[in-house]
């Protein structure tokens, strides 16, 4: 499967296991989706249970938490990253904060699927990367899938946890991975062993990293397509880089995180988002707390720079191969 | 500016009619008669009741006589036990308002002269229907028995809080009466109870959903959103707006009230929209019946705006006198809820003056003994009195390891510091 089918799957069966679970959003119902992730469920599970909103981010989230307050399990789709800012007063001020404030009387178990992410020539509205906004939100769960296995598993997860969870879907590797050598051709999925994506139920616990390849020298922590921009560089530089895929920043695993780094002594963080108080700024504070005896060298960020998305200028923006090449030179320097 | 002949443009900063130091006058006020509106059917079609948004739907005329078609008939004991209700809220108001000037708590609000919008509605809904109140209808909650002592709780943080002391005064969160958490983002609770409304309809349920909040607060986007799904999926669900022509300190007008009511609000959303006089608790309980009967038998949502005054100030933070004229309240054209109702209960000949003050001495009494009852759990003044622990749960379902950290933190900061 690719990441699409993976999604689509992973919301297929948990409907199929939990009758409480509706899916909503702008053209998700009939039509499937604009990136075909709902394909096919309304049409199996009912109009009731799948269906297509007003074009409203707040009302399809406000809706969502009054759902869950019923007592249902809502998985509203935004469609765009870049289009969840009308949302946030109810994202912020309501579901993150309901448990808490009602003394745990009421919750909302919601899950916000979202496509995110450049690398596409989406231009500012397309392409934008606002974990940060999120991770920096007590009582949410921000995770992100890099590979089909993983975005089933943890989507299964996030859809049964009783937080609400923003679940960013990396739209760039949805039907490859890129490895951010944007002028070579992307590799289907079906060439990786990450699409053996089993049909029936199984999940990825939320809050645990994944290692994606180990090494010496430094540790590279990294989540989304960045995950695949980072394996390949580390192998055509040849460093011997320990690389992380994150998939869940809150709660972050930080136990993986720091026995990485403890052992490796430097670390490099990536992120498509930009920089400043971007999610790469909590993890450098917390590389650099937890281990600041084993650093050999400043944690270096890769990450967009601090401007809107640009259109044209995609590839000087993008994180890439250059980029990280460089700032592994950087890194290793000291 | 190029050559075109015409006055200059203007931009209309909307003013109240009256100001500190003005002498009141509601002589323009169009005080409809009571009785004159029709009722239709509860499957009308809002295109066909849209006169009504502008019109007002009164029961109780001058002498606290019921009239017209929208007269509900209740019985005798339903018509006291809102007259108890109200009574009590306002007892309950007086006594935690001046808590909060002793120093006990940090912040109380008042819905003096709005009691008969949510004691009346909560009577015409079903104990299951579900409330998303904004923070003036406590009414809601007495009306429905919830103890008072466990709200006077939650005012003072104290350690029979149930909200474990997080929770600004008042931002009340009742499950079991179907009383959802208040927030205090404003509106936020509007798209929500269409959500909920929704659920209950895609489950088959029968239990129908109601929310409230103020003219001011109609201006915010969550509005619109909600209207908006409430009209395209039909939900069972009542939107409640309380006019009380003023939000802080801005009047009605900068909601948009010199062009339109706020009940028409929902003639452009096909959702059917009464406007009622929100000080005739008979009024409120024959619009909130009927919407709630439109919407439990799958004729969708319906809005009613409540026309009323906030005859007190907007918090324990606010002062009126600074941006209103003083007399407003006093000439208030459709009167105290509570005494109106008084008046009708009188006339039926099941109430009379003596039983009248018994029973204002008997709900201060209940007020003030739940008062001394909470205060044995303690007062926000003498300190925290929820464990420093609670703190830091339910932000999620199970504590993560940073929470647990900062936990532990905070108790060797505080154990250091030797407190
Ligand atoms: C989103 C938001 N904006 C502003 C405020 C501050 N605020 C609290 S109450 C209030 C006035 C609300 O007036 P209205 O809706 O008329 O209700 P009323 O207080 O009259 O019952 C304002 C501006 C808030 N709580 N939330």
């Amino acid at each position: 499967m690719n990441m699409i089918q993976a999604i689509n799957s992973a919301i297929d069966v948990a409907m199929g296991r939990d009758g409480a679970i509706v899916v909503l959003g702008e053209d998700v119902g009939y039509f499937g989706g604009v990136f075909k992730a709902t394909e096919g469920l309304q049409k199996k599970y009912g109009k009731t249970r799948v269906f297509d909103t007003p074009i409203s981010e707040c009302g399809i989230i406000g809706v969502a938490v009054g759902m869950a307050t019923y007592g249902l399990r809502p998985v509203p789709e935004i469609q765009f990253a870049d289009y969840i800012y009308p949302a946030l007063d109810q994202l912020v001020s309501e579901a993150a904060r309901l448990r808490y404030r009602s003394g745990g009387e009421f919750n909302a178990p919601i899950t916000v699927r979202t496509p995110f992410g450049g690398g596409i020539f989406g231009g500012q509205t397309h392409s934008q990367s606002p974990e940060g906004i999120f991770t920096h939100v007590a009582g949410l769960k921000t995770v992100i899938p890099s590979n089909p296995y993983d975005a089933k598993g943890l989507l299964i997860a996030a859809i049964e946890d009783n937080d609400p969870v923003i679940f960013f879907e990396p739209k760039r590797i949805y039907n490859g991975p890129f490895d951010g050598h944007y002028d070579r051709p992307v590799q289907p999925w079906s060439r990786f062993a990450e699409s053996a994506v089993p049909e029936d139920y199984y999940t990825v616990p939320l809050g645990k990293a994944r290692v994606v390849r180990e090494g010496n020298d430094v540790t590279v922590l990294a989540y989304g397509t960045m995950v695949h921009v980072a394996h390949s560089v580390i192998q055509e530089t040849g460093v011997d880089a320990e690389l992380i895929d994150l998939r869940t920043l809150v709660p972050l695993d930080i136990e993986t995180v720091v026995a990485s780094v403890r052992k490796t002594g430097r670390c490099m963080v990536v992120h498509e988002a930009t920089k400043t108080s971007g999610f790469g700024a909590e993890l450098s504070a917390l590389v650099q707390e937890h281990c600041f005896h084993w650093l050999e060298a400043p944690v270096q960020r890769v990450t967009g720079w601090d401007t809107p998305y640009p259109h044209s200028f995609e590839w000087a923006y993008f994180p890439g191969p250059v980029r990280l090449t460089e700032a592994f030179k950087r890194v290793m320097q000291d | 500016m190029t050559g075109r002949n015409l006055p200059p443009l203007s931009l209309h900063v909307p003013e109240p009619p009256f100001r500190p130091g003005d002498t009141v006058d509601f002589a323009d006020f169009d005080m409809p008669a009571a009785g004159a509106v029709r009722r239709p059917p509860i499957d009308t079609s809002p295109a066909d009741i849209r006169d009504m948004a502008y019109a007002m739907v009164r029961v109780l005329d001058d002498e606290g006589r019921a009239q017209g078609p929208w007269d509900p008939r209740l019985a005798p004991e339903t018509l006291l036990k809102m007259l108890r209700s109200m009574a009590l809220t306002r007892a309950f108001d007086e006594r935690l308002y001046r808590a909060q000037r002793q120093g006990k708590t940090s912040f109380y609000m008042k819905c003096t002269g709005e009691e008969a919008t949510s004691v009346g509605a909560a009577h015409a809904l079903d104990y299951d229907d579900m409330c998303f109140p904004s923070y003036r209808q406590q009414g809601l909650l007495i009306a429905r028995d919830w103890p008072i002592v466990d709200m006077i709780n939650q005012i003072y943080s104290n350690r029979a809080d149930r909200l474990k002391g997080r929770q600004m005064p008042i931002m009340y969160s009742v499950r079991e009466a179907n009383f959802f958490s208040i927030s205090g983002n404003l509106t936020t609770q509007y798209p929500q109870a269409v959500g909920w409304a929704m659920a209950s309809a895609a489950r088959g349920d029968t239990r129908i959903a109601a929310a409230w909040c103020g003219e001011g607060s109609t201006a915010e986007g969550d509005f619109h959103s909600a209207l908006t799904f409430a009209a395209v999926y039909r939900a069972p669900v009542i939107l409640n707006v309380i006019n009380n022509q003023w939000a802080i300190s801005s009047f009605s007008g900068f909601a948009g009230a010199e062009a339109t009511t706020f009940a028409a609000r929902a003639i452009g959303y096909g959702i059917a929209g009464l406007r009622v006089d929100g000080n005739d608790a008979l009024a409120v309980y024959a619009a909130t019946q009927w919407a709630a009967d439109r919407a439990r038998n799958n004729h969708g949502p319906t809005l009613i705006e409540h026309f009323t005054y906030r005859a007190e100030g907007h918090s324990t933070s606010d002062d009126p006198s600074k941006y209103r004229s003083a007399e407003e309240g006093g000439k208030w054209p459709l009167g105290d809820p509570i005494v109106r109702l008084k008046r009708h209960v009188i006339g039926l000949g099941i109430w009379d003056e003596e039983r009248h003050a018994a029973m204002d001495l008997e709900v201060a009494e209940l007020v003030k003994a739940a008062q001394k009852e909470a205060e044995k759990d303690g007062i926000l003044q003498d300190g925290l009195k929820q464990s420093f622990d609670s703190m830091f749960e339910d932000v999620f379902e199970e504590m993560p390891w940073h929470l647990k950290e900062q936990s532990a933190q905070m108790h060797e900061e505080r154990r250091a510091a030797g407190i």
